[in-house]
């Protein structure tokens, strides 16, 4: 019998997961909209201690690297492989960069008092407290994902030079581009919720 | 099995969503510099729905895609919009 990749189904397969992923974030904005509607002066102040610059630099980054994983698989379905392999690094690079930027935030964060249990955040209102708690989670859950679609893409790195992904069989790539795309997309709403909430 | 292969989006199309993602970018970090109320939360949750739905459609090529996932899209989308719709009625008159 002889396997023939489907590339479609492979395709409606990482859909159905990323709709999941969609629905795990979804509840943590559920959160932040409910208690956002409760302690609004909370929220705006806790946002306005978040550095934006950094946050500003971040979204640019991802968007970017969007980008370069993008032209990577068209490059590959154009039978351009070193150029692909190119953009693949440079897309791990942004990811590796985009963490560090996030390690920074926390670390001065941290150097504040303000981490889960900390004496500092336990002093401020329970508003602030709230704001604080999501942020954590939620960049952190983010953070986990950032790590994992850059493992991914990694991986893929590896299989175009071992020729198993390839421009006939490029599926692996199309779908750790879908995962690297969600991770964008829920960026995308994170940083206008927490970074720039007056 | 060539027939369920996109044709590659080409660079400069790319290239093209990504400067509109940049200036959504501009724009929502610009607004966000002046305070109008309630309105700074719906502009913001809608300029990133419009960045959402270029990334959607263009860096993850729903356009090429069949119908049925688009709609399989807005169904997870709507269930979402409903759980949180219904949070509401509950946490609103309290």
């Amino acid at each position: 019998m002889t396997t023939q990749p489907d590339a479609l189904g492979a395709r409606i397969g990482m859909w159905l997961f990323l709709f999941s992923e969609l629905l795990l974030f979804g509840g943590l904005f559920l959160l932040y909209a409910v208690y956002l509607s409760r302690y609004p002066a909370d929220f705006a102040a806790g946002g306005q201690q978040l550095d934006t610059l950094l946050g500003t630099g971040n979204t640019l980054l991802l968007i970017t690297s969007s980008l370069t994983v993008a032209l990577a698989l068209s490059a590959l379905q154009q039978g351009r492989r070193q150029l692909c392999q190119i953009l693949l690094c440079t897309t791990v690079f942004a990811a590796l960069l985009f963490l560090t930027i996030k390690g920074i935030e926390w670390q001065a964060k941290f150097s504040h008092g303000i981490f889960p249990g900390g004496s500092e955040l336990e002093a401020l209102p329970a508003g602030q407290q709230i704001f604080f708690s999501l942020y954590f989670v939620t960049t952190g859950l983010h953070g986990l994902h950032v790590l994992v679609g850059a493992a991914l893409l990694l991986w893929t790195f590896g299989l175009t030079c071992r020729e198993q992904v390839t421009t006939q069989n490029s599926a692996m790539l199309e779908n750790s581009a879908l995962y690297w795309h969600l991770v964008d997309l829920i960026w995308i709403f994170i940083f206008p919720l927490y970074y720039l909430l007056l | 099995m060539n027939q369920t292969a996109h044709t590659p989006m080409s660079f400069r199309s790319l290239t093209f969503v990504w400067i509109l993602l940049l200036i959504l970018t501009g724009i929502t970090v610009g607004v966000a510099r002046f305070d109008l109320g309630a309105i700074n939360i719906w502009t913001a949750l809608g300029i990133a729905t419009l960045k959402a739905s270029l990334v959607v459609f263009y860096f993850m090529h729903l356009k090429d895609e069949p119908r049925l996932l688009v709609i399989c899209l807005l169904v997870a989308l709507l269930t979402l919009a409903t759980f949180i719709g219904l949070t509401f009625f509950d946490v609103l008159y309290r």
